[in-house]
């Protein structure tokens, strides 16, 4: 299994790859070789296919078309089992185990060792349960309830249950995202050991330092393609940034003429226990400011902060110069403020609901009278405002689940425009959407800053951030790391800040 | 109108009025006028009860102390009559309306402040309101005649030939009609049943919403409490046992969806009417009560299975999303 066989076959290999779900082509014609004993970082930004493709690998999507090789033989995954017995397991950023159970089952679940009368050896699991730990350099007993270890001891008891299942292709997606260094420095020495046990590694990291640290691959994945794969000794950081968000700038961005107005809105030392700190940044009018970061680099959490939904610890928000004081969502919609989450589908539309009382839910001060909501206003409210979004619906009173992904987020945008409010946040507002209404999104967020209204733009796609932003901050493990005027800024200075690789010259 | 025969409301109506239609092929009369007025007479504190209990599982909840709460107000007021036949009947429902809100506040704030699971919640109260009976009775009947023909007349009234009990009914259900629909607190029981995670980012307080649903469902409750007492004329601890399960029973098959943010004040209703019918029918047709619990039972499971919540979200197929 060692590496000592000449040219390498690769224990798994992907050819012409192609996945296409409704409206995108999350990837297109890939490829991919994992080599035994070897770690493959894969890079690319959010939505390049990454994870798409991990979800092949790991029989939960089937592919469109392509070839799947195991050891050289063309092989379909259509289900997790199915991987598993191929020895293909992942290890995600969050990792899918159970809480109330102990280290030992969680490593043997679905598969324990069985004794007589096909009952579980209890005796036998224990004792294996410990031998795969201590190969993991982990020191868990392994009876102890899973709940009572950190994220750092979950993902080794992740990686014994890997083991478990003699797995022979490892996928780590962003473990290290959740960790601390000395945490960091443990995983990195597990990975070495896997590699010297033979195993082919995949690494999905978003880090330049632990790539470079621990891979002996790389393979860059843009917009579902794949652009680039080699050797990571053949390449330094700054060919892998540039090969990454090199692309051309094909996706075409309003024209917009932005002339900001005055200052609207100041936040000063905004903090938060966990989650961020020391934040400061001004808004103006008809501005919209770009809030660029790595997933898990605090943003959504200030930008949730600032709407009420959860309370800093300290700092304060001057809104048109006055201190205003929020400290629920209601009282950021009173003052005008308002927030449209990432998470659609938890936290945007209610789905059951018509789509004009999912428009009015926020608004009904306007369309009642006496207490009582009057329909004929309320469809009058929500007919301005989807038509002014270009919303395709049947009709208003159609429930919000029977839209597409793209029509969803129109009526999530169409309610809070209703509110009539000085200040939008959008969380990835073109997130998992198709193209053709990113860039009705995009054209609509332009409209709204030349008539005035303030955009805050949280978003980790490197050309909506340039093509849309008049100045980007970027946020690094919860705080701003830098911030930028848009004029001359290029993609490599936003990874460069978000990633806190420091340019080495110039 | 075509919406209305394809929901689930008409497939309801439809098997109300085919089940007397049934009963009145065996038994000349029973769809006569007089005896459909006599079965919503008979089923005006299931309606009430149900519609209560509508608002609490439309949020995601439920309130299980319903019967006891009703059990309990109704003991008081019969204690209270008795006591001082002196006060008149509308003071007497005024209390028992109060006493409801207030046990009604206690579950919500439970709810709402400690977080505790609803059902976790009144299952407990079920059990204390139910306790405080024996305490406030020492476990002594009220009998009709020590209840005054003021306190037992009232419910019985006749208005333009209907019961002022029917007359109660028919004005919550209005009162509904217009609530739930027509208003912010209606929309947002909707919205923190449907998705709380929205909800809150609505602006929408998800657990102040709940408490109103729990308030709102124990007034009623306490209401029903003096009209099934002064209904049956006697209040004991035991009154109205097990009731809370035709409640939450009435709003299952009257399609209110028990995971939240589905349903309407005429599901509620006609859930509630089915087994009304049912309880009036087969005791005219010399069916045993132990047929009517498995045909009760019966029927929650064909309604949960016509009601399942048809995956929203995505639709992949362009076909069916037309």
């Amino acid at each position: 299994m060692k590496n000592g066989a000449m040219p390498a076959k690769p224990v798994l290999r992907l050819d012409g790859i192609t996945k296409r779900f409704p409206g995108v082509t999350a990837l297109s014609e890939v490829e991919l070789a994992l080599y035994p004993g070897e770690v493959t970082a894969l890079v690319g930004e959010n939505g390049a296919g990454k994870s798409t493709l991990v979800k092949i690998l790991t029989g939960i999507h089937q592919p469109d078309s392509g070839r799947i090789e195991v050891d050289g033989i063309e092989t379909r995954l259509p289900t997790a089992t199915a991987a598993q017995e191929h020895g293909i397991t992942a290890i995600h950023q969050e990792t899918v185990l159970f809480d109330e159970l102990t280290v030992a089952e969680n490593i043997f679940l679905g598969h324990a060792p069985r004794g007589r009368f096909g009952l579980i050896d209890w005796g036998r699991m224990r004792s294996e349960a410990t031998e795969l730990l201590t190969r993991v350099g982990a020191d868990i007993d392994p009876a102890t309830p899973l709940r009572d270890l950190g994220i750092a001891s979950k993902h080794l008891v992740a990686i014994a249950r890997a083991l478990s299942v003699d797995a022979r292709v490892v996928i780590m997606d962003e473990p290290t995202a959740s960790l601390s260094q000395t945490e960091i420095e443990e995983l990195y020495d597990l990975v070495e050991r896997l590699k010297s046990d033979g195993k082919a590694i995949l690494f999905i990291s978003h880090k330049f330092d632990e790539i470079f640290r621990i891979a002996d691959r790389y393979t860059v994945f843009r917009d579902g393609e794949r652009v680039d794969a080699g050797m990571i000794r053949d390449v330094t950081e700054d060919q892998l940034v540039t090969r990454m968000v090199g692309r051309s700038m094909e996706a075409i961005f309003p024209r917009r003429h932005s002339d900001p107005g005055e200052e609207i809105l100041r936040v000063a030392g905004y903090s938060h226990p966990t989650e961020f700190a020391d934040i400061n940044f001004g808004l103006r009018r008809g501005e919209i400011l770009g809030f660029y970061g790595l997933v898990g680099a605090g943003r959504s959490e200030f930008m949730q902060a600032l709407f009420g939904a959860t309370r800093p610890s300290r700092g304060a928000v001057k809104l048109d110069g006055r201190i205003a004081v929020i400290r629920s969502p209601a009282e950021a919609i009173a003052r005008g403020i308002v927030y449209v989450p990432e998470d659609r589908g938890r936290q945007g539309a209610i789905s059951a609901m018509p789509i004009f009382q999912n428009v009015t839910l926020p608004s009904l001060s306007q369309t009642s009278r006496n207490g009582f909501v009057r329909i004929a206003e309320e469809l009058a409210l929500a007919r301005r405002y989807t038509e002014r979004l270009d919303l395709r619906a049947a009709s208003l009173d159609q429930a919000v689940g029977n839209l597409s992904g793209g029509n969803q987020q129109k009526v999530v945008i169409a309610k809070w425009l209703a509110t009539k409010p000085k200040v939008i946040i959008l969380d990835e507002p073109t997130k998992g959407i198709d193209v053709g209404s990113k860039a009705a999104v995009h054209e609509f967020m332009a409209e709204l800053a030349a008539d005035g209204l303030s955009v805050i733009m949280v978003s980790s796609e490197i050309p909506e951030i340039l093509g849309m932003s008049d100045r980007v901050i970027v946020m690094r493990d919860g705080r701003i790391a830098a911030e930028f005027d848009r004029e001359g800024l290029t993609p490599e200075q936003l990874v460069r800040a978000a990633a806190g690789y420091e340019e080495v010259a110039a | 109108m075509s919406r209305f025969v394809k929901s689930r409301e008409a497939i309801l109506l439809a098997a109300i009025v085919a089940l007397i239609a049934l009963v009145e092929t065996r038994f000349t009369g029973f769809a006569a006028p007089g005896n459909l007025a006599r079965v919503f007479n008979d089923t005006s504190i299931l309606i009430i009860l149900a519609l209560g209990q509508t608002l609490v599982i439309l949020t995601r909840c439920i309130d299980l102390s319903q019967a006891s709460n009703l059990a309990l107000t109704g003991m008081v007021t019969a204690m209270l009559n008795a006591a001082h036949p002196g006060i008149p009947v509308v003071v007497l429902i005024a209390v028992a309306v109060a006493l409801g809100l207030l046990m009604g506040a206690f579950n919500g704030l439970l709810v709402w402040k400690l977080d505790i699971p609803p059902i976790v919640v009144t299952l407990g109260t079920l059990t204390i309101y139910r306790g405080i009976i024996f305490v406030v009775s020492g476990g002594a009947w009220v009998n009709s005649h020590e209840m005054s023909a003021a306190y037992k007349a009232f419910p019985r009234a006749d208005i333009l030939s209907l019961p002022v009990m029917s007359w109660i009914c028919i004005a919550v259900i209005a009162a509904f009609a217009v609530g739930v629909n027509r208003t912010a607190l209606g929309r947002a029981l909707y919205a923190v049943g449907g998705n709380p995670g929205a909800a809150v980012y609505t602006g929408i307080d998800v657990g102040r919403t709940r408490f109103w649903a729990f308030v709102i469902a124990g007034g009623l409750a306490g209401l029903c409490g003096y009209l099934w007492v002064s209904r049956y004329a006697v209040a004991y601890t035991d009154v109205a046992g097990g009731f809370e399960l035709d409640i939450v029973a009435a709003c299952v098959i009257g399609g209110i969806s028990i995971s939240g943010g589905l349903g309407t004040v005429t599901g509620a209703v006609l859930g509630a009417l089915f087994l009304g019918t049912i309880k009036n029918a087969l005791p005219v047709a010399g069916i045993s009560p132990f047929w009517q619990m498995a045909i009760s039972g019966a029927a929650i499971i064909v309604a949960v299975t016509f009601n399942r919540r048809r995956a929203p979200g995505r639709v992949i197929l362009k076909e069916a999303a037309a």
